[in-house]
């Protein structure tokens, strides 16, 4: 299904805070089509290097491509870069002055310079996608924490994304409106879309992911296809990480 | 839980505060207090006065608040007064919004040169008294740069609060989360477009309550352009007082004057601010 043309290669990327070397070495790519779920303990840097692919935070060192185009700090073609790039984060980051509509379409209004009725027609469509097309009216607090991440999903899909990062969707969700997240993100992993996702669900990345990526202390400790990564991992480490977090 | 058992208080009540701080904290007491107090600064000036034999002459202030005669109804002078304070007030607000958006933006922009620049200026006005501010606007830069005693007032007001309102917006824009400028970022806004749709329009309601007291500051350091002649509710005040020697009655007059205008200021926004409460 994949074709083999990275989308994104990173090569020997290194990333400080101050004197804390956050990522070490990093060297990964991501085909077209591709899922990539990366875990690992808190800490490990993988919010990180998901961050540093649309430039929220900036590497000191290497060389990071994605789609073509150089990431790197103050490049001119970030922002179209950024376009290409849905980002779904943690704590939904909906803009909780504009209603539900308002958030998706303000991106393609302003940025993509799209008429307003098209850009709602857009925005309705993927609401329904992720099954919430009667909340458009309201605004984000109005909803649950389920509901505003799949707006927040919409949203990054409304840009018309050709990758998607996820930086730990469902981190912040009551247990119960996790599910109806990883379900939305399992259909849009069955149209194709190149999906790279920091999660701790390992349910989900056995069902979706086409590699399994472990990292540790700003290091990949692990690349493997999931079959591999959950009954027989290489490392001892990563064998730890999914006793502990699969014992349950 | 059925409603029988909600409506079923079981618990003994709470012991009650000491009788003597129910009194002092009742509604009657407090407003019994305030009225005694009062009326009692009210009384002793009264007496002062009279002792230093001052002659009252309130029957000849309406005048110059209004006069009816055959032609009709007009505003008096002092109106005239209050018309110049609010002009000048809101030239020199909007200017210094406007200064003060620029220093603010400079100041969180994270260029060096920025905040530098923005750092100076905000430390060289707040440690300058206002009527000196005035006095090197006027004395100085007027003939300077060739402008007159009104332009030298608005612009001395404009930059004396814009030092005070670029805190209040930095104050504001600071205080909306992080997480709305990655989600802007994120979605390919550039920074201009995350300020104007994204990050002010939020801000408003954490800016709205000092900007309130701003204004009313304003309002009340704009009487101090009457050092300089300025034609406002101030020095028209004055003028009245050198032809009438009725000094008690007008500058009680002004002082309602200007905190008429200013309490209607308070409550106007704080309208405003229930507003946008319910909005978000």
């Amino acid at each position: 299904m994949t074709t083999e043309t990275p989308i994104i290669s990173v090569e020997h990327l290194d990333k400080f805070y101050g004197t804390f070397h956050a990522l070490k070495d990093i060297n990964i790519s991501v085909n077209q089509g591709e899922r990539v779920v990366i875990c690992g303990p808190s800490g490990s840097g993988k919010s990180t290097l998901i961050r540093c692919f649309n430039g929220l935070e900036n590497h000191n060192s290497g060389k990071l491509v994605i789609d073509g185009i150089e990431v790197f700090e103050g490049s001119k073609e970030m922002r179209n870069l950024r376009q290409e790039l849905g980002m779904v984060f943690q704590q939904f980051n909906l803009f909780p002055h504009l209603t539900v509509l308002e958030n998706l379409t303000i991106g393609p209004m302003k940025v993509r310079k799209i008429s307003k009725s098209a850009a709602e027609e857009t925005a309705r469509m993927y609401l329904e996608r992720v099954h919430i097309p009667e909340q458009a009216d309201k605004y984000p607090a109005q909803l649950s924490g389920g509901q505003q991440q799949r707006v927040a999903i919409a949203r990054s899909l409304c840009m018309e994304s050709k990758i998607m990062l996820f930086d730990e969707p469902t981190s912040a969700l009551d247990p119960e409106m996790i599910n109806e997240v990883l379900d939305v993100m399992v259909e849009l992993a069955d149209t194709g879309m190149t999906m790279v996702c920091v999660t701790h669900e390992m349910g989900f990345a056995r069902k979706v992911a086409d590699t399994m990526v472990f990292m540790e202390a700003g290091s990949i400790v692990e690349v493997s296809p999931p079959e591999t990564f959950f009954t027989n991992p290489k490392s001892e480490r990563c064998r730890m990480f999914l006793d502990q977090i699969l014992e349950h | 839980m059925s409603s029988a058992q909600t409506n079923e208080i079981k618990g003994a009540p709470l012991r009650k505060p000491p009788a003597i701080t129910q009194i002092f904290a009742s509604k009657l007491v407090s407003i019994v207090l305030y009225f005694v107090i009062v009326s009692g600064i009210a009384y002793g000036s009264f007496v002062g006065a009279q002792s230093m034999g001052y002659n009252w002459q309130w029957y000849r202030v309406p005048q110059f608040l209004y006069t009816y005669t055959e032609e009709g109804f007009e505003l008096g002078v002092i109106f005239y007064g209050l018309q110049q304070t609010l002009l000048l007030s809101l030239t020199a607000f909007i200017l210094a919004t406007v200064l003060g958006l620029i220093v603010a933006l400079l100041r969180l922009s994270g260029l060096v040169v920025g905040t530098a620049v923005a750092i100076g200026f905000l430390e060289l006005i707040r440690n300058i008294p206002l009527l000196v501010l005035l006095y090197l606007f006027y004395y100085v830069l007027g003939p300077i740069f060739g402008f007159d005693r009104y332009t030298a007032s608005v612009l001395c007001l404009a930059v004396f609060h814009s030092a005070l309102i670029s805190e209040i917006l930095r104050a504001g824009i600071n205080a909306v989360p992080q997480g709305q400028w990655e989600g802007a970022t994120s979605i390919g806004m550039t920074k201009a477009q995350t300020y104007r749709y994204i990050i002010l329009p939020q801000s408003i309601k954490f800016m709205l309550p000092p900007m309130t007291g701003e204004v009313v500051h304003l309002v009340k350091s704009s009487a101090i352009v009457s050092v300089i002649a300025v034609a406002e509710l101030t020095t028209i005040g004055r003028n009245i007082i050198s032809d009438t020697y009725m000094s008690f009655e007008i500058w009680f007059t002004i002082a309602i004057v200007y905190m008429v205008v200013t309490l209607i200021l308070s409550v106007g926004v704080s309208y405003l601010e229930k507003k946008y409460e319910v909005d978000n």
